[in-house]
């Protein structure tokens, strides 16, 4: 009969897998990890940030003027336009607008990566301290946390940088601590997230010391997303120290920076004469920004999937 | 609405679905499938894990899953093909001529919003009904799916009722639209076997009364056997075989269903479990007396929620003891009491006959290593961060002092044992299977060499022919080892093809307990019983002469609750007693040696 050789005929066709004991459900989850490979727009950001990165280490290098020099000593005029020997123009001052990029960059980059360093080396040990202490501890922390959190940023910057006074150090301290706070939180919250995991409580079944299980079980799977957070941060503190500086509390005159040196220039547009003095700096501070962000969204999205399957 | 009879809804024809590869190319998925459902007709789609079964039964949404679509042939719902519409096009048909129903219930409902309102909603939304007439309609649905108090259940929030109840609103939900065709996928995989006869009896009967048809997906042959009208067999986004519910479940000709019938859990049955008559009387390998235990803290220095009372379980070398009883009846806080993750309130632990401590922390390392906890889900209990190597090396190194070549060597043989290939010891575990997973979860436990192997639930996660061979695995280790096993489920089958002794509990108490073949045979517990009665048989007709009887008409509808008088089953008891079973405590009763009843009545009124 036809349906029964057909029948037959399937049979051969699909006993040989399923005896073989293969299923869809035996396939794993995902493939063996794949390296990461950066988008195009991963590329740009990359591009961008190494560019800024670069200058920032050798800038006062390779920078043609000194931080303070003038460029035309003899025809000495604010605010002059792009020209042979000064390809941005002069300052307020009349000093080399390019070269007070380059140095500038790497007092802003240097600033807030020394700053987000230490927000993250506070904000981590005590956010994942409250998270595995006991309630108390965690209480008198996360209170002591929301206290400085209802604060605004720059008003609390603008009270410590005043009243102490202004220097690199303090910056970098002010801006650190400030910081901490947004990044305790989040820590806390991922460390008891991992916390009530069972391969934590695994750990502790097996006996294994409090180190072990805050550096082996919990840290690793806690760096990822802090990792990704760390170039969102960045940005912020970027912000923040400019906003400071801008504000004339930040790195002080003749030092450059490229808050400050938007401040100083201002006077450019008050008087029309040229736009490059202000737009040079604010639109470093915007590219680095925007780079890193791209970067950021491009790594935690080949992550994204599998991070939130590992959590 | 004209609703003839015969009237075809929803029809497949040659229907194809396609993945999407990352490297652009396309790999079918579904394979060229024909079904048709009729009006008033049920139609089951049967199959493993990955077989596209739900894959299909998305389609009459004119839906494919993210990275999936459609590649060929027709899906025709009321004779429209939904595969080609756009979202647009397909709103009139969404929620009003098709419904969808999802396996988690408690998912489905959004937690903040009184119950009446989304089951509502839909309807209310198409402008098919005015508000008034959908509560009225909703009403109806509450009295025909038997829910309690169904004039006031519609205002409480998702939480307030029970997951049973959750699933039955959520049937409601479909329902309420008086929707062409309902697509029910797995629903009532994750519940109790006494939940899932009720859902299933209320969804049974208001797909009749309704004269809706239904898409039903589900593994579970038992389950199909009692509500579906035809079943369609698929394997690998085929159809393998298709065909009215009695000849495939009682004459099924494929070789592939014929393996699905034979993944059928067996029924529990007397006779299984090896009687324990060595001569060698040691003392148990691990014995709690009297235990006390509950969660959180009291005014009185008493637990605020006390779970387990007066529990007395010993385990003895080699055997395989099976704790059952529906969620939350306590079974996993007895396992964290014996971890140490619970001390308790009262009564103590022994271990080898000595007396430990109930806190994990001031145990020692030689009695930690004695006993070992295998976690339900494999995906949370292993560090996604660690390489298997490092999974299980831990142990061999903590508590065995192994380093270097030995420990290699070891691991080598662990993975032998749990049947992985050594090539997985450098991967991680979201690189592995669900079933890989548990297998290195078990590895880990193993690896300890300990006494006694707590195991949680370890194939409840597991597709059914997966978890059966985790079943057989630990059959094998057993053999093997020597390690006594306490095992954890509430699937009374599992338990009973497994286990030497058996202990049920019911709402934090010991309702029985003793072997395994004096515990699944008369005379019972009246909530043993119940619980046998409610695993349902693969044959035509079982679900209606179950619930005819008047033990689960007493047992089902009713919910676990903890009381601290009297027996705690007297809710749901078909032989309680007023004013005896309620107020004191049971008496323990020995029907013979090692098996012990706790009830009111005697062992003669329980055969």
């Amino acid at each position: 009969m036809n349906s029964k050789t057909r029948q037959v005929k399937n049979q051969d066709h699909f006993v040989a897998p399923y005896d073989a004991g293969v299923s869809f459900d035996e396939l794993p989850d995902s493939a063996p990890s794949s390296r990461y490979k950066p988008s195009p727009t991963g590329w740009i950001g990359m591009a961008i940030v190494g560019f800024w990165v670069t200058i920032a280490i050798t800038g006062p290098f390779i920078a043609p003027y000194g931080e303070n020099d003038l460029p035309f000593p003899d025809a000495y005029s604010e605010f002059q336009l792009p020209q042979p020997g000064a390809w941005l123009g002069t300052d307020v001052s009349d000093r080399d607008i390019l070269s007070r990029l380059m140095y500038g960059a790497g007092r802003t980059i240097g600033i807030s990566f020394a700053a987000t360093i230490l927000a993250y080396m506070i904000g981590v040990v005590l956010g994942i301290g409250a998270a595995i202490s006991g309630p108390k501890v965690d209480m008198v922390l996360s209170r002591i946390n929301d206290a400085f959190l209802s604060l605004p940023t720059i008003m609390l910057g603008l009270v410590v940088v005043a009243a102490l006074g202004s220097s690199i150090p303090l910056l970098i301290c002010t801006a650190g601590v400030i910081y901490a706070t947004v990044i305790f939180r989040l820590a806390r919250a991922l460390g008891q997230e991992i916390m009530v995991m069972d391969f934590v409580e695994a750990a502790k079944v097996r006996g294994e010391g409090r180190w072990w299980i805050i550096t082996r079980e919990i840290w690793p799977n806690a760096a990822m997303p802090l990792m990704t957070d760390f170039g969102l941060r960045l940005i912020y503190v970027i912000l923040f120290i400019s906003s400071l500086s801008f504000l004339g509390l930040g790195v002080q005159p003749p030092q450059a920076d490229w808050g400050s040196m938007v401040r100083e220039n201002l006077g450019a547009l008050q008087y029309g004469v040229s736009i490059i003095p202000v737009i040079a700096p604010a639109l470093s501070i915007a590219t680095l920004t925007v780079a890193i962000n791209l970067v950021v969204d491009d790594v935690s999205a080949h992550s994204g999937g599998k991070l939130s399957k590992r959590l | 609405m004209a609703r003839q009879q015969d009237e075809v809804v929803f029809e497949t024809r040659d229907l194809k679905i396609n993945a999407l590869r990352d490297d652009g190319t396309e790999l079918p998925i579904v394979k060229g499938v024909d079904f048709k459902v009729r009006r008033g007709e049920v139609v089951a789609l049967i199959g493993e894990s990955g077989s596209g079964k739900t894959t299909i039964s998305l389609s009459s949404l004119g839906y494919c899953k993210p990275g999936l679509k459609f590649a060929g042939g027709e899906a025709l719902l009321l004779g429209n093909n939904v595969t080609e519409m756009s979202t647009e096009d397909l709103r009139p048909y969404r929620g009003e001529k098709v419904a969808y129903l999802a396996q988690s219930a408690a998912a489905t409902f959004n937690p903040s919003l009184r119950i009446n309102e989304q089951v509502t909603e839909a309807p209310i939304l198409h402008g098919t009904k005015t508000r008034e007439e959908a509560n009225a309609k909703a009403l109806e649905l509450y009295h025909a799916l038997e829910l309690p108090d169904p004039e006031n259940i519609g205002d409480r929030f998702p939480h307030q009722v029970s997951g049973g109840q959750l699933q039955r609103l959520m049937a409601a939900m479909a329902l309420c639209g008086e929707p062409d065709l309902l697509v029910l996928d797995e629903p009532t995989t994750a519940l109790d076997v006494t939940t899932q006869i009720e859902v299933l009896k209320a969804f049974k009967q208001v797909i009749k009364e309704e004269g809706a048809a239904a898409i039903y997906v589900t593994h579970d042959l038992s389950v199909v056997a009692q509500i579906a009208d035809h079943i369609v067999v698929l394997y690998n986004g085929e159809v393998k075989e298709a065909g009215p519910v009695d000849t495939i479940i009682h004459s099924s000709k494929h070789p592939y269903t014929q393996r699905l019938m034979a993944a059928i859990k067996p029924l529990p049955e007397a006779g299984q479990g090896e009687e324990t008559k060595d001569a060698n009387a040691k003392s148990p390998a691990l014995e709690v007396r009297g235990i006390d235990a509950g969660y959180g803290k009291g005014s009185d220095g008493e637990p605020a929620a006390m779970i387990l009372r007066d529990v007395s379980v010993s385990i003895d070398r080699g055997k395989t003891v099976g704790i059952i009883g529906e969620s939350g009846c306590g079974k996993s806080t007895l396992a964290r009491v014996f971890a140490g993750l619970l001390p308790p309130v009262r009564g103590d632990i022994f271990l080898d006959g000595d007396k430990m401590n109930g806190d994990l922390g001031s145990r020692p390392r030689q009695q930690l290593q004695k006993i070992q906890f295998v976690y339900q889900m494999a995906d949370t209990a292993l560090n996604p961060r660690q390489r298997i190597r490092d999974i299980l090396g831990r142990p061999l190194e903590f508590y065995l002092g192994l380093t270097g070549k030995k420990k290699e060597q070891r691991l080598k043989q662990l993975l032998d044992m749990v049947e992985l290939p050594y090539a997985f010891a450098g991967r991680y575990p979201h690189e592995l299977s669900g079933g890989q997973k548990q297998r290195v979860n078990l590895a880990r436990a193993l690896a300890a060499e300990p006494e006694v192997v707590l195991c949680d639930e370890v194939t409840s996660a597991l597709d059914t022919i997966v978890g059966a061979n985790v079943i057989e695995l630990l059959k094998s280790l057993r053999a093997e080892t020597g390690v006594s096993f306490v095992f954890i489920s509430h699937d009374l089958s599992t338990v009973a093809s497994f286990a030497d002794e058996i202990v049920v509990l019911y709402a934090g108490r010991v309702a029985e307990q003793g072997l395994t073949d004096k515990v699944l045979s008369a005379p019972n517990h009246p909530y043993t019983k119940l619980l046998m009665s409610s695993v349902p048989e693969a044959r035509v007709g079982w679900l209606e002469e179950t619930i005819g009887t008047k033990e689960s008409s007493a047992g089902i509808g009713g919910g676990v609750t903890m009381t601290d008088t009297g027996c705690p089953f007297f809710n749901r008891c078909p032989l309680a007693i007023p004013g005896t079973c309620d107020v004191t405590s049971p008496p323990k009763r020995m029907p013979s040696e090692k098996h012990v009843i706790e009830c009111h009545r005697e062992i003669s009124e329980l055969t």
